[in-house]
């Protein structure tokens, strides 16, 4: 039962506690404290990482490196996507695919994506698909499982009842299976949409040539410090959006979930 | 609703020889149904009484075609049954609507099966939605409905596939007891226009003594037969049938049936589909 608040605090704290970070941050940035194991010498300030964000969104660098990842996030997401859920049904369901995919997969799962990367640079001679390829990775497998665990969260009975129905095994795999482990396949899709965006950062400050990744991470070596928290917040930015632009997608494609008394 | 379905009054015998049921796998596994023999008329309304965990699920999981005896024949109409089929329409005692279904879409889902156009099949959802009082709701979801709607909406789906038989196992145990008599009531109702014959488990008394022609009483574990009791009330029935002589006189009858070797401890109840599940998941985050 989530209680109610009045609507003042629904936003007013919220609110001031963010007010409150950033004028912790400008303290910090302002006084620059040595504090022994952490120095904030070199830390812009909130109006320095301003003025670098007004600047990056009027230059056309921004587009550039926003467009590369995107679309690499893109290609390795739908990639991971498609072949999570797919792989994902078919483990769920049918015993022949556990027994043969599973044991490879259950080995691979608990590297990290990153990882994978000085060796994805070896099998892709492009760094692009390398990149893609890391993507992939990280947002595999949270599809995968949550779309296994869907498929073996769908109620015997409901099976039990479409059979009785006359559904056959096909039929009942596509009325009765694939929605009822639709809810936990789009939580999957949107924690891989930021798994995503960990592992392509990760990969483009060591592979990339541009994109936003390599862009925070070159600030650092242009030393351009503000542009480093403009980055960063991007990502945050671009992360925590897509994550939800699927939930909205996975809402609208699901209507039944909104539906209450 | 002036044309209804085609009865199909001739269908739906069921004969049972020696069967016997056991559930659940490797050593866990038991009998849940013994030895089981009888024959069940055309159109009949039969009710299986029996304490929890008696079997009387497991017989009609059986008769669904969702379970195989592991011993004796059981036939519908002459024919073995081999996997479930809609002519033996199950319903479960929590519905199993799709929730991702609207409930025109739900009813229909039998004869999309079938292969009918879209048209033809909401046309015939709606009017068994229309018998079972629940005109106007085709559009809402399972969710947006009451425990007794569901239920409604359950039972005109099963019916649409014309089923011979009607297999329903405690379909109103979850439900309040005004809702109850309300259910028990209407499917009177539309079992007196359809005719099929309804295997009805309950381990309630006092539903089964309303609804049934006949009592098969069941002992506990392994589930056999005990009784077999024709009722001698005539139909329509209305609720005041339970306030009658005879009424009290078979109650007791029956009460004194089920505390005659009551078990120490209540069994864990079995539902259609076997034992209680223990599923584990094999593939943990």
């Amino acid at each position: 039962m989530r209680t109610r608040h009045p609507p003042s605090t629904t936003w007013v704290l919220p609110a001031a506690s963010l007010l409150a970070s950033v004028l912790l941050w400008q303290l910090l940035a302002s006084t620059r404290p040595h504090l022994g194991l952490i120095t904030f010498a070199n830390a812009p300030s909130p109006r320095e990482v301003l003025d670098a964000g007004w600047t990056l969104l009027q230059s056309p660098r921004l587009l550039f490196h926003l467009g590369h990842s995107l679309a690499r996030v893109f290609a390795g997401f739908a990639a991971a996507a498609v072949a999570g859920i797919a792989l994902g049904l078919a483990i769920g369901r049918f015993g022949w695919a556990r027994g043969t995919l599973l044991p490879p997969l259950e080995v691979l799962r608990p590297i990290p994506a990153v990882a994978w990367i000085p060796l994805s640079v070896l099998l892709f001679p492009s760094s692009e698909v390398s990149m893609m390829f890391i993507t992939f990775i990280g947002a595999l497998f949270p599809i995968l499982l949550a779309t296994v665990h869907g498929v073996e969260g769908v109620d015997a009975r409901l099976v039990a009842s479409a059979r009785s129905l006359g559904a056959r095994r096909w039929r009942v795999f596509a009325e009765v299976i694939v929605p009822g482990a639709a809810p936990a396949m789009v939580t999957g899709l949107a924690i891989g949409m930021g798994t995503c965006w960990f592992c392509l950062v990760t990969a483009e400050m060591i592979a990339g040539q541009f994109g936003i990744g390599y862009y925070t991470w070159e600030s650092y070596t242009l030393q351009n410090y503000p542009d480093i928290v403009v980055g960063m917040l991007l990502i945050g930015v671009l992360g925590m959006g897509s994550s939800a632009l699927v939930r909205a997608l996975g809402r609208l494609a699901m209507p039944w979930l909104g539906a209450a008394r | 609703m002036n044309a209804p379905l085609p009865l199909a009054t001739t269908a739906g015998r069921i004969a049972l020889d020696r069967v016997s049921i056991r559930v659940g796998h490797g050593q866990d596994a038991f009998a849940a149904v013994q030895d089981v023999t009888l024959d069940i008329a055309p159109g009949e309304f039969v009710c299986l009484l029996g304490p929890s965990g008696c079997g009387k699920s497991t017989l009609l999981g059986a008769l669904a075609g969702h379970l195989s005896p592991s011993a004796g024949a059981l036939q519908v109409d002459g024919a073995s049954v081999a996997g479930p089929s809609p002519q033996r329409g199950l319903v479960f005692q929590q519905h199993t609507l799709f929730p991702w279904r609207r409930v025109i879409d739900n009813v229909a889902f039998g004869l999309k099966m079938r292969g009918e156009p879209r048209a033809a099949r909401h046309a015939a959802a709606r009017e068994l939605l229309a018998l079972v009082g629940l005109a106007g709701f085709e559009n809402r979801y399972p969710a947006q409905l009451s425990g007794g709607m569901q239920q409604r909406v359950e039972i005109a789906r099963v019916l649409l596939g014309q089923p011979r038989v009607l297999l329903m196992d405690e379909p109103f145990g979850a439900l309040d007891a005004l809702t109850r008599l309300k259910m028990q009531q209407l499917l009177l109702d539309v079992w007196s226009r359809f005719g099929t014959t309804v295997v009805f488990v309950t381990h309630d008394i006092d539903e089964a003594l309303f609804l049934a022609d006949r009592i098969l009483v069941m002992s506990p574990r392994p589930g056999r037969i005990v009784e077999d009791l024709r009722l001698p009330f005539t139909r329509p029935r209305d609720a005041a049938l339970s306030t009658t002589a005879d009424f009290a006189a078979l109650k007791r009858h029956c009460l004194a049936l089920l505390h005659h070797d009551a078990p120490t401890q209540p069994l864990p109840r079995l539902t259609p589909l076997g034992a209680p599940d223990v599923h584990a998941l094999q593939f943990a985050i």
